[in-house]
């Protein structure tokens, strides 16, 4: 689909466009059709980046499509602003500071919260025009009189009247637009956005600012919303107030969804059967009003049958016939290194220290107390791990083993107490930051980004490292981030998946699964790593393998581990540590602990009585 | 202008509104406590137990058969909705939920043209509540009274339903830990039918009921659709009593607004959800920790 040879995609749209008019005749598309599709695919290029990627469901773009089209409409009409491309673009500016603002409301809540806050906006956007702002908006009117765009050239003036004349203008817009979108899509920032469309906890975890990337899709389909908006009233010569209701949001979405989300075509394919269905069911079939429900009709249906929509769709037939499986996906396009295979890589450096001059113990725990209602899950822990150890954490099942890890990472605040990390307190810190400061974990569940290969699993995290937590590079193409292929293949090979690269996670066994859950918190190149679990659900032969890979990435960092494996943890461990019902029982050597009456009276004699399997 | 009793008039059109809205809401909010699905086709439910009622009372002239018809119909198609399609929806992730609802929705206002075309329908209150009834300081339409008793009753049974029944018990655990609930060997589809099932009901009963209010048209959902979603937004997702304060408060919103100038309605209830959402991001009555 979205792949293969570069600027492939850019060539095609250019040839499908400049074919257009030759072709779509013969079909019975009517000029004004063609253009109003295209209108409906500019204004879906951005929504498609903000629901087919980032996984954002907003039911309310019709209040950006509305801001930027009456913007520039007003300019043109009203304020008698002469250039229509400055009126457009100052109508999508307008747009886009508008989501802006109703970003950082409606992105204060996740899932359907965000879908029924964008609703509610979406309909006091509709209010508003139609009574407050009337005198500039035309209330039920609308702005009749919208210019159609002339150019002075100089020697020549390019006027773009109606029709096809007018297809030009547009058809270039959107031309435009794809190039942008798919540049938008193939740089880190699109990487990330699907990072946080298949698992934002993760991509929060691994250290992105997903709130910021959030608003950044946001406002990045509300610019696309509002110059396509713009481009609305100029076809229509009038700028319709209908452009504001919640049907023209509700038709967005149904659009995207038919044609296929994730795609950036989608929109334009959807309101090409779309709009062919309701001339079709109309007039050929005489079908009247009926046409909406025939349409609401076939919706319903590819939902529920066909999720991908008409191009997922085609892209499993193609994929079926031609039996290929796997392949890489075009949001995170990395430069193909197959031919400059990389030797076998040494271990990899972990981050740079901050302070070197630090030298004490590498983490602290003081009193570190957590409860929930009555239920004390940790309570006064007092841990300190030093530089370069490795150290084992062991307990019955509910000593609050994963409790402790959640603190430590700051992914819960503890009730009481305080941590510390290479002498710097991060008590209170959120989890994206001090993953940024070099500590992460890999969860006890496998927590990763499903949808996508194990490369773009491990870019995902590797980009949190090398760009920081939040950077607006929209632009840059992702094998051009510095470092980042020789540590996506360093993880690669240092947790044996690199045959494994562009398998989609959702095609891989347990094991290897469980290999790049440790795999995304080493890519960070995290100088503390705690592991919850690793061993896990292992066969015996998988733990002899894993047990290996540990000691292999534990030189040059220090880990905390938790498992139930005494015998492979015992091995690989220098000290252990033990908790029983939230406290710290006992500190050791492996061996220490082995022969501790107290350790085995919590494992056999105990208040839980069970053995750890 | 605005006097006392236009004032007072006002507050009871508001408190008829929010008692609908909190009857709706209510719906809403169990469905997506219980099953984890946003209904999107909720306004749509509205709206056709106004129809079902009117074609009822059609028949029958009677309002009480009205009542009954379109609740039981709309009871019967949420049941139908939950079992044919909501079902195989429950372990997609929520954008497919939020849309096969929204198109469900969209069929069904779709079909309510086709047979009662766009013309607005009336249906007349009952006899017994027609006319206007003397308050001592003011005049009130006496229907509008009767919507809010008639609408209490209906939250009474609904509270009686959720928290003095074994179905209602499993509801709420099912709210704070569906996990759980399924794994204490309680037969989760079932329930999930039955709730569905009454939570589309609310909001037909809701929409008969209305009907004498205000002319029935096809599209007369999707702003009570809209004005669902605030409600819930303000008391706070999976809580029945956040639903009836959000009700409340976003009816009394509109009415008192509406009073000054009904253009500022919806920026006023806009306004009060996003105070809310900063101050207290999980609703009013909300409990942190759900999505």
């Amino acid at each position: 689909m979205l792949k293969q040879r570069r600027f492939l995609i850019e060539t095609l749209t250019a040839i499908g466009l400049i074919a257009a008019p030759f072709v779509l005749p013969h079909l019975g598309f009517a000029p004004n059709t063609v253009n109003r599709i295209l209108v409906w695919g500019l204004f879906g290029l951005g929504f498609d980046i903000l629901f087919g990627f980032t996984g954002l469901l907003s039911f309310g773009q019709s209040a950006f499509y509305g801001t930027g089209g009456f913007v520039a409409a007003y300019l043109l009409t009203r304020a008698g602003f002469g250039n229509v491309l400055v009126a457009l673009i100052i109508g999508m500016v307008a747009a886009a500071a508008t989501g802006y603002l109703v970003g950082l409301i409606a992105l204060r809540r996740t899932g359907i919260y965000f879908a029924m806050i964008t609703v509610a906006i979406a309909q006091v956007f509709f209010f508003v025009e139609f009574n407050p702002l009337s005198d500039f908006t035309g209330g039920e009117n609308g702005l009749p009189g919208v210019p159609t765009p002339s150019f002075n050239l100089g020697f020549t003036t390019l006027h773009f009247t109606n029709g096809w004349s007018l297809y030009q203008f547009i058809a270039l817009c959107y031309f435009v637009g794809v190039i942008i979108a798919l540049r938008i899509v193939r740089s880190p920032v699109g990487a990330i956005f699907s990072a946080i469309r298949d698992n934002p906890l993760r991509a929060t975890a691994v250290g992105h600012n997903i709130h910021g990337y959030k608003l950044t899709a946001f406002v990045i389909a509300a610019a696309y919303a509002g110059f396509a908006g713009g481009l609305l009233g100029v076809l229509q010569a009038f700028m319709p107030p209908d452009a504001f209701t919640f049907d023209t949001s509700g038709q967005l979405v149904m659009q995207t969804a038919i044609g296929g989300r994730g795609t950036l075509f989608g929109p334009l394919v959807g309101a090409t059967v779309w709009l062919f269905l309701q001339d079709f069911l109309q007039s050929a079939l005489g079908l009247g009003a009926a046409w909406k429900l025939v349409l609401g009709v076939v919706f319903v249906l590819l939902v529920c049958f066909l999720r991908g929509g008409i191009i997922g769709g085609l892209a499993d037939l193609y994929r079926l016939a031609s039996g290929k499986r796997g392949q890489t996906e075009a949001e995170t396009e990395t430069e193909d290194s197959g031919a400059t295979q990389q030797p076998a890589p040494a271990p990899l450096q972990a981050k740079e220290v901050e302070h070197p001059a630090y030298s004490g113990p590498i983490l602290k725990a003081r009193g570190l107390t957590k409860r929930y209602g009555g239920l004390v899950a940790n309570s006064d822990i007092d841990f300190s791990v030093n530089q370069g150890e490795l150290r084992g954490i062991i307990g019955p099942n509910g000593a609050g083993k994963s409790t402790f890890f959640k603190m430590l990472t700051c992914e819960i605040a503890p009730t009481s107490g305080q941590i510390v990390f290479e002498g710097r307190d991060i008590t209170g810190l959120k989890v994206t930051d001090v993953c940024q400061l070099g500590l992460t974990k890999s969860y006890q569940v496998n927590q990763l980004f499903t949808g996508l290969t194990v490369r773009q699993n491990l870019t995902i995290a590797a980009l949190a490292e090398l760009r920081g937590k939040f950077r607006l590079d929209l632009f840059r193409k992702l094998s051009s981030v510095k470092g980042l292929t020789e540590q996506v293949e360093h993880t690669l090979a240092l947790v044996n998946l690199a045959r494994r690269a562009d398998t989609p996670v959702s095609e891989l066994a347990y094991g290897e699964k469980r290999r790049l859950e440790i795999g995304l918190a080493l890519a960070t190149s995290p100088r503390l790593l705690l592991l919850d679990e690793p061993l896990a659900g292992m066969s015996p032969r998988e733990r002899v393998e894993t047990v290996k890979l540990l000691k292999s990435i534990a030189r040059g960092r220090t880990m905390i581990v938790i498992d139930h494996d005494m015998d492979s943890l015992f091995e690989l461990v220098e000290r252990v540590t033990v908790l029983q019902e939230g406290r710290v029982l006992v500190s050791g050597t492996p061996e220490e602990i082995k022969t501790n009456a107290a350790v085995q009276e919590a494992y056999l004699g105990g208040v839980h009585g069970e053995i750890a399997a | 202008m605005i006097s006392w009793p236009n004032l007072v008039s006002q507050l009871f059109n508001g408190l008829a509104l929010g008692a609908l809205l909190a009857l709706i809401s209510s719906g809403l909010t169990i469905i997506y406590g219980t099953l984890g699905v946003l209904n999107l086709a909720h306004g749509a439910m509205f709206m056709i137990g106004g129809y079902a009622g009117f074609v009822a009372y059609q028949y029958t002239e009677s309002f009480i058969i009205a009542v009954i018809a379109g609740s039981l119909f709309v009871m019967l198609l949420g049941v139908a909705m939950e079992r044919v399609i909501i079902r195989h929806f429950y372990h997609r992730p929520h954008e497919d939920q939020l849309l096969v609802t929204f198109g469900l929705g969209i069929c069904f206002v779709e079909i309510i043209r086709l047979i009662f075309s766009s013309q607005s329908q009336l249906v007349p209150p009952p006899a017994i509540f027609q006319g206007i009834t003397n308050l001592g300081f003011m005049f009130y339409p006496t229907y509008r009274l009767a919507v809010v008793g008639i609408v209490a009753i209906a939250l009474g049974a609904l509270f009686i339903i959720l928290y003095r029944t074994r179905l209602g018990m499993i509801v709420r655990a099912g709210i704070e830990d569906s996990v759980m609930v399924d794994s204490l060997g309680i037969n989760v589809y079932r329930v999930f039918m039955v709730v569905f099932g009454i939570g589309a009901m609310a909001a037909g009963f809701a929409g008969i009921v209305n009907a004498p209010v205000v002319s029935l048209t096809p599209g007369i959902g999707d702003d009570i659709l809209v004005q669902t979603f605030v409600v819930v937004v303000i008391g706070g997702v999976g809580s029945f009593p956040g639903a009836i304060l959000g009700g409340l408060i976003a009816g009394e919103i509109i009415s008192v607004t509406s009073m000054f100038n009904p253009g500022y309605a919806y920026v006023m209830l806009f306004a009060v959800m996003t105070l809310v959402l900063v101050v207290r991001p999980h609703g009013l009555l909300g409990v942190q920790g759900r999505e």
